[in-house]
């Protein structure tokens, strides 16, 4: 259905190619594009999909680091298994690296070592594959924040926003066996502690402790069992959710920022193909460039450095990775509260920060859309972003959460900041005891506050214009600054936000006087409804802007001397600059 | 709070028009939305044109700077390979700067190679392929109501023909046999691993074995250890000899017992220890012995700070005082560490007066019934 | 192809340059020679000088040391929370007193928990003096020699053989506290347990025998002189080996990998995605001007 009719062909770059796709002699790509259409016949989608029309902004991006980092993972991780064997067979280490030479350790770690030390590239592989798996998740969180900031989570995405957080999960999972894999000291106490966490479960913690690990801890059946996890089991499901994902994208096509020419009812951008072909593809190239060369200059997770795994030895700074730093952190700042009920014992020190927080949060997490589209009562789909403004309580409550989120996962860290800025590792704790519950609710109010008075500014600038900079000396003595008109579209683009609505609950009887069904859940409602939305500034009337406006016209006429309405930039030097005039280099 | 008040559409402005019954919107609705729109759309701009559109000079120096990068990601391949093939790994890397240069430099020419094509696709779409804005329509996410209607009428149409509806007795026996293959997809993994059993409450230290220093395996004598000594030791029977005749252990059993019987000794001025009741007799001239398995989650632990006697473990900062029967002072952990009772045997070497009284490590459901008493 | 750096020993051969090696032994032999010759003093001195050491000790001691430690050494019994102020030097030995000293630790700028390393008040001659005297009190550990702490006299294989054994002692007694790399950690209330990087061997060996303040002993008792030894092996062969992949960042472990894969990986990939998605220079010219 893409309206082709304003692209003239004739005006584009040369060098592009521009053989319409109806040519009457069908070039090379024509002829084998009806060769696999006879087979396939996937004309018919394709032809809307080629130049399906996707909007830029850098934001849409973040998404896509994910895709492609998952790629390279992929890539990096069949490299892995050439040379990994998942074993936990014990034998001494006769490989290249001196400071292990003689010392016992199982297959597994010996494989890392023997693909670290002695195989091309291969140490470049395992650290390309470590920071790709860091930068997947970080990307997938980002991406994350900045669905929700801007409302692209609202109907009828949600339940792409639940596939997403699906893959957040699994691709924790997916880190914490990859992590678990080499069989070094690091690794091994952090099953170690995950046994800790299996056995704190109640009734049932012991027995999933010795099936997890084929009998006591360590054993030697975890290795295999997490390497099949990991390279098969959660790379299949997060190959299908991505495809899903992705599916779901397309159908739905992408989100927009308002503006100009861009409503609820079109999506305005550049063609798949060729642009967004390129962009997209151009971008796994940088993914994929930026994950190597970090490969090659930063050292990650040198199990060298650790030795094989040894259930006697610890190292200072036994950290998860990042993604798993805030139940970590969550688990360092929990008190040791245990409690024995008829001689069984309950472990909240463990429970708590480990099996209770951290599902707890991912469901919230995904009833985010649903609670949200409940409070609103909206029915309505929703392709136009939101800024994070316009949205103050829904950006706060994301805000809050980061919150809680960031200060459990600098916990994580509260040795090493400890250490860095020599500060005592009891005081942090006991601050982030506090800190936890009080950092998210003062993160909401602020945000909340911030993000009404940047709403009340937009307001400002619509109704008297932008500031100048210019100050004026009026015939009394007194300063004033003068402002000026924003360009129409600026304004436009500033208006182009639906206004709050505020519920209010019906009365609790019908005519007949008979107490309704529903009427609590309603008096909730409205109530959460007030509380979300009731703040918010709503933007300015026509008759609001057209009193301002004939008031600021009709002063700036008066300063200026001019003997005709001022307009947008005519009372300022803000010109812009074009390249012709003014050239960015020699040519 | 005044502010709400300045808000140019306040939630209390008369406008609404509240219906009774449903939940309503109290400016009316959101169909009302669009048409409150203050400023009108003035459309999509006007297309302008880059410098690579309307100079060709221009239009040929960037694709003279695209080319450049692909040639250049060429390059940087051929330098990969060369690097691949003259820089050592294995037994005697080459080095550069300190680093490993291998690592190094395929890690650097891959990189440029992938990001000098990233950049030449990227560098091409932004300055030569056509850049005009489109519009596409969307299409709402439901099916048109026809087909919605078809769909619903077919479903219901099959449902019907089988009869599922009609007879309860097949359908509640299909959902019944259905769910009963649960059971053996639940059984079947019974084999993952053995039942617990009392394994937990156990280690391998019995009466009379040694204590002996992990890593080497040599037995402590009570005079080899100063006031402020920390040793981390092992049971003797981790370091099986003939001579002293315990059994050679093996893979995860072996593994096993090492998680288990890991200890830390420490002595102290023997006025400085606080007794326990009922373990007078458990420490050696201020000599003490604690399980180094922490009681949270199971990190071994010995930060031991022996101006304070206090025992930190480096996983969740959980803080023992050895001094005080190794309470817990700081961090997440509920338990003290269990102690191991020392005595001396003839030739004045360090052993075991007998187990643990308590499983050591993280809690578990059924651990209070494992305990014995001294 | 010997386009780097690169030597054939096999111990020998993760040096970084063939300059840098020498560099290192000259210095190595120097501090070495220099310490010996002023450390030593049964060696080359006299025993009339030897006792004119300790009262050369005792007068610096009684000028820097005794506010703290007592007059005689014997120290003070104030107790604050969790230290003692100024603990006894009866039997500490003069290695106690090198380590404290020659790194700075001592004499403290102020009363506190633990003595950050700070640069060395005393020179060598005067260390000497301080550790006689204080040696003098009661017997404890004598200042190692270099023999003690360096493994130049093994064969290849009893060298490689005592590195792999230092590694796994270093990973059993020392990482909880000072990390898999050397790079130290936290303890509780404030304290730490240093960085061992640039640490001189002599004083890791007699920080081991010694226990110097928070830090547990490991007396020869403990730990045997052989594998004080190894541990040092162990660490000077880290030292001398490359960073196979790359820069270490800190070798702090997981949390500063977390912050490189935050501010280079998804910073660096979020600059590329501004990049890709800006607009281009516009021209006021249009298509059909330049046509």
């Amino acid at each position: 259905m893409s309206t082709d009719a304003r692209l003239d062909t004739s005006k584009v770059a040369r060098t592009n190619g521009s053989t319409p796709a109806t040519a009457s002699k069908p070039n090379r790509a024509g002829s084998l594009a009806n060769w696999a259409d006879e087979r396939l016949g996937l004309g018919t989608a394709m032809k809307k999909n080629l130049r399906k029309v996707f909007p830029d902004h850098w934001s849409f991006m973040l998404g896509e680091i994910a895709l492609w980092s998952f790629v390279v993972l992929l890539l990096t991780g069949v490299f892995l298994t050439l040379w990994y064997n998942p074993s936990m067979g014990h034998i001494t280490y006769e490989g290249s690296y001196d400071q292990l030479r003689g010392v016992g350790m199982s297959e597994a770690m010996a494989s890392t070592l023997h693909l670290s030390f002695d195989v091309r590239g291969g140490l470049l592989m395992r650290q390309m594959h470590h920071w790709a798996a860091m930068i997947f998740i970080a990307s997938m969180l980002v991406h994350l924040l900045r669905v929700y900031f801007t409302g692209a989570h609202r109907k009828p995405r949600e339940l792409n926003w639940v596939i997403g957080c699906l893959l957040l999960l699994l691709g924790t999972l997916e880190g914490f066996t990859g992590y678990s894999l080499p069989d070094d000291l690091l690794s091994g106490t952090g099953i170690r502690a995950a046994d800790g966490f299996l056995k704190a479960t109640p009734v049932a913690g012991s027995y999933m402790s010795f099936f997890l690990f084929g009998g006591e801890f360590p054993g030697e059946s975890v290795i295999p069992r997490l390497y099949i996890v990991h390279v098969l089991l959660i790379p299949g499901l997060l190959l299908g959710l991505i495809a899903a994902h992705m599916m779901l994208l397309v159908y739905h096509k992408h989100t927009q920022w308002p503006g100009p020419g861009r409503t609820e009812q079109n999506v305005v951008g550049f063609p798949m193909l060729p642009v967004y072909a390129a962009k997209a593809g151009g971008f796994f190239f940088i993914v994929f460039g930026v994950v190597a060369i970090m490969g090659g200059l930063l050292t990650i997770n040198p199990v060298w450095k650790f030795g094989p795994y040894d259930p006697t030895k610890v190292t200072a700074g036994s950290q998860p990775d990042w993604y798993m730093g805030w139940p970590d952190g969550l688990l360092r700042i929990m008190p040791g509260w245990e409690s024995v009920i008829f001689g069984y014992t309950i472990s909240w020190n463990v429970m708590v920060p480990i099996l209770i927080v951290p599902p707890l949060m991912l469901v919230i997490l995904m009833l985010l859309p649903f609670i949200e589209g409940w409070i609103t009562g909206d029915k309505r789909e929703h392709h136009l972003l939101q800024r994070p403004r316009n949205a103050p309580t829904r950006t706060a409550v994301m805000v809050a959460l980061m919150t809680f989120y960031g200060l459990a996962w600098a916990a994580g860290g509260n040795d090493i900041i400890a250490i860095k800025l020599e500060s005592d590792i009891n005081n942090i704790t006991y601050f982030m005891r506090v800190a936890i519950f009080l950092g998210p609710l003062l993160a909401f109010w602020i945000t909340r506050r911030w993000c009404i008075s940047l709403q009340r500014h937009d307001n400002e600038t619509l109704l008297h214009g932008y500031e100048t900079g210019i100050i004026m000396r009026d015939p009394q003595g007194g300063y004033s600054e003068r402002h000026a008109p924003i360009d129409g579209r600026r304004a436009y683009t500033l208006t182009a936000r639906d206004r709050d609505h505020v519920l209010t609950a019906g009365e609790d009887t019908d005519e007949a006087g008979v107490a309704k069904p529903n009427s609590r859940t309603e008096r909730v409602r409205a109530k959460l409804s007030a509380w979300a939305f009731g703040h918010n500034v709503q933007k300015p009337t026509a008759a609001e802007l057209e009193a301002a406006h004939h008031h600021e016209s009709h002063e700036a006429e008066l300063q200026s001397g001019l003997d005709h309405p001022a307009e947008g930039r005519a009372m300022d030097d803000h010109q812009l600059r074009t390249v012709d005039e003014a050239p960015l280099r020699e040519r | 709070m005044s502010d709400e008040h300045m808000s140019p559409h306040d939630p209390d402005a008369p406008e609404s028009t509240p219906s009774a019954g449903a939940l309503v919107a109290r400016d009316g609705g959101h169909a009302a939305a669009h048409h409150a729109d203050p400023i009108a759309d003035p459309g999509l701009g006007e297309h302008t044109w880059r410098p690579t559109d309307v100079d060709p000079k221009a239009e040929k120096r960037a694709e003279r700077q695209v080319a450049a990068m692909f040639a250049l990601s060429m390059v940087c391949v051929l330098l990969f390979l060369v690097a691949y093939f003259t820089l050592d790994v294995g037994d005697d890397w080459t080095t550069f700067a300190g680093l490993g240069a291998s690592t190094l430099a395929l890690g650097v020419t891959l990189g440029m190679a992938l990001l000098l094509i990233g950049l030449g696709i990227i560098h091409w779409a932004r300055k030569l392929m056509a850049d005009v804005e489109m519009t596409e329509m969307r299409h709402p996410a439901a099916s048109p109501e026809e087909d919605r209607a078809g769909t619903i009428a077919a479903l219901n149409a099959g449902l019907d023909e089988s009869g599922i509806g009609r007879r309860p007795l097949v359908r509640n026996t299909l959902l019944g046999s259905v769910a009963f293959l649960g059971l053996p997809a639940v059984v079947l993994l019974r084999d993952l691993g053995p039942l617990p059993g009392d394994k937990l409450a156990h280690t391998i230290w019995e009466k009379g074995m040694r204590v002996v220093r992990d890593v080497v395996g040599t037995p402590i004598k009570v005079t080899d250890m100063e006031i402020g000594d920390l040793v981390n030791a092992a049971p003797e029977a981790m370091f099986p000899s003939e001579e002293n005749g315990y059994p050679e252990l093996h893979g995860a059993e072996e593994q096993a017992e090492k998680a288990k019987g890991a200890v830390i000794v420490v002595r102290m001025e023997p006025e400085n220890i606080i007794p326990v009741e009922g373990r007078e007799d458990w420490s050696i001239d201020g000599i003490i012995c604690y399980s180094k398995i922490c009681t949270h989650v199971g990190c071994p632990i010995s930060l031991y700070e022996r101006t304070t006697h206090h025992v930190l473990c480096p996983c969740h900062q959980s803080t023992f005082d050895l001094a005080d029967g190794a309470k817990v002072v700081f961090g997440p952990a509920a338990r003290p560490l269990p102690q191991l009772p020392l005595s001396v045997d003839d030739e004045g070497y360090l052993v075991a007066q007998d187990d643990f009284y308590e499983p050591i490590g993280a809690s578990y459901w059924e651990r209070e019934k494992e305990s014995r008493q001294p | 192809m010997r386009l780097l750096n690169r030597t054939a020993g096999r111990l020998s051969r993760h040096r970084r340059g063939p300059l840098a090696g020498l560099v290192v032994l000259l210095l190595g032999l120097l501090l070495t020679g220099g310490l010996y010759t002023a450390l030593s003093p049964a060696q080359a001195e006299t025993q009339a000088s030897e006792t004119e050491q300790v009262a050369e000790g005792k007068k610096l001691f009684l000028a820097s040391c005794a506010f703290c430690h007592g007059k005689n050494g014997e120290g003070i019994a104030t107790v604050r929370e969790g230290y003692q102020v100024g603990p006894s030097l009866v039997g500490v030995g003069a290695a106690a007193v090198h380590f404290q000293v020659d790194t700075g630790r001592m004499p403290m700028a102020n009363s506190a928990q633990q003595a950050p390393k700070k640069p060395v008040v005393f020179n060598d001659e005067e260390i000497a003096a301080l550790a006689a005297y204080v040696a003098s009190l009661g017997p404890g550990p004598a200042i190692p020699d270099e023999q003690d702490y360096s493994i130049e006299g093994l064969s290849e294989e009893e060298r490689e053989e005592a590195i792999a054994r230092g590694g796994q002692i270093f990973l059993t007694n020392c990482t909880a506290c000072h990390n898999f790399n050397g790079a130290g950690g936290a303890l509780p209330r404030g304290g730490y347990a240093p960085s061992l990087d640039g640490v001189e061997p002599v004083h890791i060996y007699e920080a081991m025998l010694t226990g110097p303040q928070q830090m547990p002993n490991f007396s020869n008792g403990n730990l045997g002189p052989e594998e004080k030894r190894d541990v040092i092996a162990y660490l000077e062969s880290l030292k001398a080996a490359p960073e196979y992949g790359g820069f270490a960042l800190g070798g702090l472990g997981p949390v500063s990998e977390g912050l490189f894969a935050w501010i280079v990986g998804i910073g660096g990939l979020v600059v590329a995605a501004v990049w890709i998605a800006s607009h281009t220079t516009r021209s006021t010219r249009s298509k059909a001007d330049a046509s």
